[in-house]
């Protein structure tokens, strides 16, 4: 009777990290989410008191929160969908017969997504910079401009999408990928027999097999999408105009520089609940596919 | 003539692809190198007119980044070995050893994987507040180590071990700690070079957390101390831009070296149910 022991004996240490480490903070934020837990309650915990759902009331009236809702919302729903077409593009390209040097290709789509995103944040604000940046010279050549990238509010969150497709697309291109590599041959084969055309294979083939995937894809994106931190906060903090100040930025303002733990909880349990939410959009659909 | 048009579309649709995702890239190569104020020039420079290496002198004197790169690579060394010994045995157990509560357990741990990482931030800074460690390496170290989805890895690759392989070990005598070091951790070998990619990266790259729990200078991580410098220091383009590379470049080598090993995780992670 050694055997039963040992099992719990090697997930014991992960176990242990796992539940004092994130189960039980987690369960944490929501008790403190009930709270009015401040910078107060810090330095005195005698300072605490329960609030209910306060803190959620507060949110509600909050226009800084709908803000960055909204903010959140344009990030994930216009940056979402557009970094997913742009990897089943690249994916496309790559997989079609007549390309070349595919290896090379698949690796430099892929580079941007091995960098540290706070250096090519950095790189980024200069290729924006109105006068100076790359970007606004190019655009220049063609009569464009010169457009304030992360100083005008109505360029700013599209700037900052356009970083992320950037620096995100490849990954869902190697997931494109090896599903296209999964449709049968045969497929095709019979398609053209019927007479299809390259686009109606492409149409009729192609996009049906590849619709699980891509629904997969655009979901797990938008769940990781919603979490935008660190591009704000190292290009814009937030600005200008609070038009690319996002939901865990907010949190993080209101946790960590104004010590608002009550508040600052409630807010993160918000973005849970909508990653919740989404996470069973995605189940449903993987149940009727 | 009917085959020729689409592959040459193709092809220059790839390489023009392929410009504008090296082009960003390639300036912040390019622009370290340049003397102070010529990558905000105009016209655009696209090259250095005298190449130097003297923002990397002022990164490693006068800004003392090479403390910051000790710290990111202590960090993420430390974490990526504990992460791989906690997941490694705790994936292992959970495809091939028998305990009560085995399956039920882990599929409590797969549906913990849709909680965000920020929603357990504060109330665990304020628990390693309370122990005295916010502003150690510790705090960064201590939640890598152990991880749903480096536990999911190892637990898919090592179902697919023999049982007849473990119970010859353990007719032969052999415990439960000596099978998993002398025969597990070799057989799973290549999803824990995976796993030891993505640890090592994932930690390199992490930016939210360090920031919030390292306070002194001294101990911030490369990115942390970066992203610092880079609101200080608005003006100094190619110095940040050397900055930049001295961060990319340590995961920029490692992945283009174990490439093969990195893909293998995603499709593994993502694809697979």
């Amino acid at each position: 009777m050694r055997r039963p022991a040992a099992g719990w004996w090697f997930v014991a240490p992960a176990l242990l990290v796992i539940v004092v480490f994130f189960v039980l903070p987690v369960a944490a934020a929501l008790v403190l989410s009930f709270t009015d837990f401040d910078v107060y309650a810090l330095g005195d915990p005698y300072h605490l008191r329960v609030v209910a759902l306060g803190n959620y009331a507060r949110l509600l009236h909050e226009p800084r929160f709908w803000i960055a809702l909204r903010n959140t919302a344009y990030f994930v729903f216009v940056g979402g969908p557009l970094s997913v077409a742009v990897s089943l593009g690249a994916a496309l390209l790559v997989d079609a017969r007549v390309a070349r040097w595919k290896p090379f290709f698949r690796t430099v789509f892929f580079l941007p997504v091995v960098t540290t995103l706070v250096a090519v944040a950095v790189v980024w604000r200069y290729l924006y910079h109105p006068r100076l940046g790359l970007l606004n010279q190019v655009l220049a050549v063609v009569g464009i401009g010169p457009i304030d990238w992360l100083g005008d509010p109505r360029f700013a969150m599209p700037a900052i999408i356009l970083l992320a497709i950037w620096k995100n697309f490849g990954f869902n291109m190697i997931v494109f990928l090896a599903g296209l590599q999964g449709i049968p041959e045969r497929l095709y084969e019979a398609a053209r027999l019927d007479g299809a055309g390259a686009w109606q294979r492409f149409r009729h083939v192609t996009l049906p097999m590849l619709a699980p995937t891509t629904v997969f894809v655009a979901i797990i994106t938008m769940i990781g999408y919603f979490q935008l931190f660190a591009e704000p906060y190292v290009m814009t903090q937030g600005g200008p105009a609070e038009s690319t100040l996002s939901v865990v930025l907010l949190m993080y303002e209101e946790g960590f520089r104004w010590w608002n733990v009550g508040y600052g909880g409630a807010i993160a349990f918000v973005l849970f609940a909508i990653v919740l939410a989404m996470t069973a959009v995605q189940l449903r659909f993987r149940r009727t596919a | 003539m009917r085959r020729l048009v689409p592959a040459l579309a193709v092809n220059a649709a790839l390489a023009a692809l392929a410009v504008l995702t090296l082009l960003p890239l390639a300036w912040m190569v390019s622009a370290s190198f340049m003397p102070t104020g010529e990558a905000s020039a105009i016209p655009p420079r696209l090259l250095p007119s005298a190449p130097t290496l003297a923002n990397y002198r002022t990164l490693f004197t006068r800004l003392d980044l090479a403390r910051n790169l000790a710290n990111s690579a202590f960090i993420a060394v430390v974490v990526t070995a504990i992460a791989l010994i906690v997941n490694s045995m705790a994936g292992y157990s959970f495809a091939k050893l028998r305990f009560a509560g085995r399956d039920r357990i882990f599929r409590v741990l797969l549906a913990a994987l849709v909680i965000p990482g920020q929603v357990a931030m504060l109330p665990l800074f304020l628990m390693l507040r309370a122990a005295h460690t916010i502003d150690t390496y510790w705090a960064v170290v201590i939640p890598g180590m152990a991880s749903v989805f480096g536990i999911f890895l190892v637990r898919q690759y090592a179902l697919g071990i023999p049982d007849s392989i473990l119970d010859a070990a353990r007719v032969d005598g052999a415990g439960e700690f000596r099978i998993y070091r002398t025969l597990v951790v070799w057989l799973c070998a290549p999803i824990l070079v995976t796993l030891g990619v993505f640890t090592f990266m994932g930690t390199w790259n992490d930016f939210m957390w360090p920031l919030i729990v390292l306070a002194d200078a001294r101990r911030y991580t490369l990115p942390v101390a970066l992203a610092n410098l880079a609101g200080e220091h608005v003006q100094d383009t190619e110095l940040m831009m050397a900055g930049a590379v001295l961060t990319v470049l340590p995961v920029m080598v490692i992945f283009l070296v174990l490439q093969r090993w990195y893909i293998a995780g995603i499709l593994a992670g993502g694809v697979k149910e």
